[in-house]
């Protein structure tokens, strides 16, 4: 299955002790396991089931999923930047693929 | 193409699940409405299959004090359990935002877990249009 990039909305930089918001989407079609196929077979579960947050090694923020979140799962959530470094977000499905992006903060 | 939750059958979360998926999360202690929880939701949604949810706690983000988890349910939907965000004293806030799939009208519960224990819910009606059920 093609994933596509996920996408990530975060600050450059931030002075140290902002609360900075993050905003992230990622490609994914989150199917349910409620729905039938043509033949009336039910298509399997196949969803997004956790997603992290960390930076510089450390959590802030993650979350467990069902199959009542929406397709291309969104989520929006803040941190607080002390020093600068790397958020690395990952995402993980049924299936076991992880999907991971990184991206850096100065502070300013 | 068959709607979200399907067409003939339309099995939704007995009240056992969803009592089952409170218990789990609050460990059995008794949920307050103390309003402590902020539950943000449309009141209408016109497309069951993404209805913006977003929560808040009015909360310190400490080591000392901080909201460990939210719980999001959808009491009308099959499985009652949607998401829980876990923060950490890292998080700043704890604020989260999200989109989901909502089967029907009905009310979505959210439940928060604070780092002493303390649990506080809070509950809103959202109406649904076009169900994300295709029915």
């Amino acid at each position: 299955m093609a994933i596509a990039k996920p996408r990530m909305k975060i600050p450059k930089s931030a002075a140290a002790g902002d609360i900075i918001t993050i905003k992230t989407l990622v490609s994914h079609a989150m199917e349910s396991g409620q729905r039938k196929d043509l033949d009336g077979e039910v298509i399997p579960r196949m969803i997004i089931n956790k997603f992290s947050c960390e930076f510089n090694g450390n959590p802030v923020f993650s979350c467990d999923m069902h199959s009542a979140v929406s397709a291309n799962p969104y989520f929006e959530f803040s941190a607080r930047i002390e020093e600068a470094g790397t958020f690395k977000m990952t995402w993980v499905d049924d299936n076991g693929v992880v999907i991971e992006a990184e991206q850096d903060i100065a502070l300013r | 193409l068959a709607g979200f939750f399907g067409t003939s059958t339309r099995a939704f979360a007995s009240v056992e699940d969803v009592e089952k998926a409170i218990a789990d999360f609050s460990g059995g202690i008794s949920p307050t409405d103390s309003g402590v929880l902020n539950l943000t939701t449309p009141e209408i949604a016109e497309n069951g299959n993404s209805v913006p949810v977003s929560v808040f706690v009015d909360s310190p983000m400490s080591p000392d004090s901080y909201v460990e988890s939210i719980i999001i349910l959808a009491e009308d939907n099959p499985h009652a359990d949607v998401i829980t965000f876990h923060f950490t004293p890292a998080s700043g806030v704890a604020s989260a935002s999200t989109r989901i799939r909502l089967a029907r009208t009905q009310s979505v519960m959210a439940l928060a877990k604070m780092s002493d224990g303390s649990i506080h819910s809070a509950r809103n009606e959202i109406k649904v249009t076009i169900g994300g059920c295709g029915g």
